[in-house]
């Protein structure tokens, strides 16, 4: 069994009276792909913030490569190795691909006393930026301002992103939202590439891609969880084909 | 090597430095504190060109600096500039850390709001308790002196000692905030401008960084307001009202937000704009009412030029390439 | 501090909160439905101030109308100033960023200073209450109170009550509350939003006008009492929360309190008072009170 990076224990949020995420738990495992599907509603997003650290849950713990984060702030579990990506493009339009990717490289070694030193000659985040770009796809766009790129490669800049902070685990809010079948398929590829050495939770509404790709799928419905299986024995639950799939087979 | 803006730059402070030979008494005297307002416009840059923290109590910064160089020396004796300058800069960055710990807790318009009131504090300590002296404002009797090993070495009573002093401050702010902003911690400010939740999702803790901002940004206009108490020999509560908060964040607009020389061509423009509409051989008794003008002219800068005075020369590109290529201007 | 005393500074606490209500209250209307700051709004309560002042005589000399025939001019002249205004300027700031529109209002209050030294000069003024409210009303055996004072907490209740009800009963309310939570909905409902804003701007200008028409006589009429009223509407709006009506109310009675008492009980720190109930107030909730609606 491999090692388990990220794990959710019971975790709910309530606001006012409604319930978001109810008593929801789950586990990510290096070198694999756990996606994370449900309606709109369904306490998809809230999920993934509370796993983030953006909102803190009413109840239940995370824990990250072992560690109780529970208490901790967004950046300091990204700085432990968590990443993430946004539904929308979370990016700095104005800067270039390269000095995009180099400043969130930069996070690892944020040095801000040494003013008087140039970021651009800091050669460790510039080198982890190439790096992250590349395996993105996007090496020979480096120089291009952010705000020039197509959609997918906003996309793939996202991702980029993530990766400049070497992560271990994933946080992936819907990364294929918004485009064409060529583009899906090249992200689909990168994230198959990416599956060895990380743990990444996928959430999406694209549900060939979803089958494609992931070990395992947790269902969603009204912030509870319906289903947490394999792919083939969540396409073969009735309860999911009765609330979700619509009766694909 | 030498990019338009470097050039740009380095011609402005060269000419500055060459007006003196050409100057009278006046336009020294009036250039003099028009780089003290650009040293207090760059204060304002950092933060809200490059940070992205509309802070619109600016002038309780100055103000303090400035009051402290008047409330610190002796009644009749100069101080001397050594311990005198570093003290001003340091009450007016004691105030910022305390007004951006506080206000930092806030965000949008209620951080715009808050930090005007705190400055509304800052001003009603000065124009209510004795600590500020009264209404009327207070007098700095003798100028500080730069005294080494107990030689006098530059006598600041001098109109040109002080016009070169005050280039020479304007010069190394300028330089400072250059090689800040290429550094890595000017770099994570204009990230946290950019996409202040991308910044925290990669792993920086933000608010350690926006205090960092404020406080520098506080020592820099505690300097500038050292500089104008300095200058006059005089201050009052009114260097710490709004109006002065406001008119500084009109220069960086007007000059162009994000760029450093942005805050030095809105200095030039708005004071000499200033004087503009005050003058009487233009608009005779009429110059009264020099605000009605400034207003209007604030409407309009703010309407027509988004960007700035330092973007007036990309629109006017843009104008013509439009023209050229037959398009609609 | 003895009872007849404490009770005198508790009715002018009320009375003064409620007017700063008032003024407040179109501005973090204004500010959560159309989503503009509006530097200028203190200009507005000067600019009532002001047409009390100069309209009075143009009033009674015209078709002999005393004070309330003042106060219904001026209100009209109001509605249609701030109607035009929204249409000429104020609708070109609804797009633009936070910062914009601080310089721009700024820039409006500059002007609209200047226009009011041009017309009517900058000399300060009294302005004289009508005479059927100018006596004193006693309470208890041992002291009076100012039947105008007591006529202002009036007017400033009889409006909030009236603003409670057009919001919570009335069509118009309910599309003014729609709309400041979600303009697009409202609009793909076809209702005309250009006009609602309108509307909106008009009332909150009116409301502040009335509000410096009605607060003329005890506060007389000076050059600097826009800026005044402006800061301290912003520290209510911020402590109250923007957008939202009763964290108006709620915070401007306290700053109404903190402020009359404060300039009794330590007169020298009393304008400094206020900022430091905001700083704590803010420590405590960042966002303000209440929420929006």
């Amino acid at each position: 069994m491999s090692e388990i990076l990220l794990r959710g224990r019971e975790i709910t949020r309530r606001w006012g009276g409604l319930v978001a995420v109810d008593a929801v738990s789950l586990e990510l495992e290096r070198g694999g792909v756990h996606a994370v599907i449900g309606t709109n509603g369904a306490g998809k997003s809230t999920l993934i913030n509370i796993l983030s650290g953006e909102i803190a849950p009413s109840a239940g713990q995370v824990e990250l490569l072992g560690t109780d984060v529970t208490a901790w702030s967004q950046p300091r579990r990204a700085r432990a190795g968590l990443g993430r990506s946004y539904q929308r493009t979370t990016i700095y339009p104005g800067f270039s691909v390269f000095e995009n990717c180099r400043l969130a490289a930069q996070a690892r070694h944020p040095r801000p006393w040494a003013w008087w030193q140039s970021a651009a000659r800091c050669e460790v985040s510039s080198a982890a930026a190439r790096d992250a770009a590349g395996r993105a796809g996007l090496g020979d766009v480096l120089d291009r301002s952010a705000g020039l790129l197509s959609h997918g490669q906003k996309r793939q800049l996202e991702i980029a992103m993530c990766l400049a902070t070497r992560p271990q685990v994933l946080l992936l809010d819907e990364p294929l939202a918004g485009m064409g079948a060529e583009e899906t398929e090249r992200m689909l590829a990168l994230l198959a590439d990416l599956k060895r050495g990380h743990a990444i939770l996928l959430v999406e509404h694209d549900m060939d891609a979803v089958f494609a790709i992931a070990e395992r799928i947790t269902v969603m419905v009204n912030g509870a969880v319906l289903a947490s299986d394999t792919p083939a024995a969540v396409r073969g639950n009735e309860l999911v084909q009765a609330a979700y799939l619509g009766g694909h087979a | 090597m030498w990019s338009g803006r470097t050039l740009f730059v380095a011609g402005a402070f060269a000419l500055l430095a060459g007006y003196p030979l050409v100057a009278g008494e006046y336009g020294i005297d009036l250039v003099t504190k028009i780089m003290v307002y650009a040293v207090f416009a760059l204060s304002l840059e950092l933060l809200v060109g490059t940070t992205g923290l509309v802070c619109f109590g600016q002038a309780a910064l100055f103000g303090i600096g400035a009051y402290a160089a008047v409330r610190l020396s002796p009644a009749y004796e100069a101080a001397n500039l050594l311990w005198l300058l570093p003290a001003s800069i340091v009450a007016a960055t004691l105030y910022a850390l305390f007004m951006g710990a506080l206000s930092l807790r806030t965000k949008g318009v209620y951080f715009i709001m808050v930090t005007l009131a705190f400055a509304q504090m800052a001003y009603y300590v000065v124009h209510d308790t004795p600590l500020g002296g009264g209404t009327d404002g207070i007098y700095l009797n003798v100028k500080p002196a730069l005294v080494l090993a107990g030689k006098p070495l530059i006598d600041l009573d001098r109109p040109l000692v002080y016009y070169a002093f005050t280039w020479i401050c304007l010069a190394l702010v300028f330089a400072f905030l250059a090689v800040l902003l290429r550094s890595r911690f000017g770099r994570a400010l204009a990230g946290i401008k950019a996409n202040e939740q991308r910044m925290r999702a990669t792993g920086f803790s933000t608010y350690p960084y926006k205090l960092a901002a404020f406080a520098i940004s506080g020592a820099i206009a505690g300097l500038a307001g050292f500089l104008f108490a300095v200058k006059d020999g005089f201050v009052n509560p009114e260097l710490l009202s709004w109006h002065l908060s406001g008119a500084v964040l009109i220069m960086i607009i007007l000059g162009g937000l994000g760029h450093l020389r942005g805050a030095l061509i809105g200095a030039f423009a708005f004071t000499l704009l200033q004087e503009f509409f005050k003058s009487e051989a233009v608009f005779g008794a009429f110059s009264k009412h020099w605000l009605l003008g400034l207003g209007l002219t604030i409407i309009a800068s703010v309407a027509l030029l988004p960007r700035g005075l330092v973007g007036v020369p990309a629109q006017w590109r843009a104008r013509l390439v439009g023209r050229r290529s037959g398009g609609r201007s | 501090m003895d009872l007849a005393f404490f009770l005198i500074q508790t009715l002018n606490s009320l009375q003064y909160g409620l007017l700063l209500f008032l003024v407040a209250s179109g501005l973090t209307l204004i500010f959560g439905i159309m989503g503009v700051i509006n530097l200028a709004h203190g200009s507005f309560y000067m600019i009532g101030a002001y047409m009390a002042f100069a309209l009075a005589p143009i009033v009674s000399g015209t078709f002999g109308g005393g004070f309330f025939a003042t106060l219904v001019v001026g209100i009209a002249l109001a509605v249609a100033f701030g109607y035009l205004l929204e249409w000429a300027f104020f609708s070109f700031l609804y797009e633009r960023e936070h910062l914009q529109q601080v310089l721009m209002t700024y820039g409006l209050i500059l002007v609209f200073e200047e226009l009011r030294s041009l017309l009517v000069g900058d000399d300060v003024h009294g302005v004289k209450a009508p005479d059927w409210l100018d006596g004193k009303i006693p309470l208890g055996d041992v002291m009076t109170y100012p039947v105008y004072r007591i006529f202002i907490s009036a007017v400033c209740l009889a409006l909030a009550a009236g603003m409670y009800f057009v919001f919570t009963r009335t069509r118009l309310g309910m599309m003014i509350r729609a709309g400041s939570t979600n303009r697009e909905m409202v609009q793909s409902l076809g209702i005309d939003i250009k006009f609602l804003y309108r509307v909106v701007f008009a009332a909150g200008v009116a409301i502040a006008v009335l509000a410096g028409m009605v607060a003329a006589p005890i506060s007389s009429v000076y050059p600097g009492m826009g800026n005044q009223v402006l800061i301290v509407c912003f520290v209510i709006v911020v402590i109250g929360g923007i957008g939202s009506i009763r964290g108006a109310l709620v915070a401007a009675l306290l700053i109404g309190f903190v402020d009359t008492f404060g300039k009794v009980v330590f007169p020298h720190a009393a304008g400094v008072l206020v900022y430091v109930l905001m700083a704590m107030i803010l420590l405590w909730k960042p966002d303000g009170l209440f929420k929006a609606g």
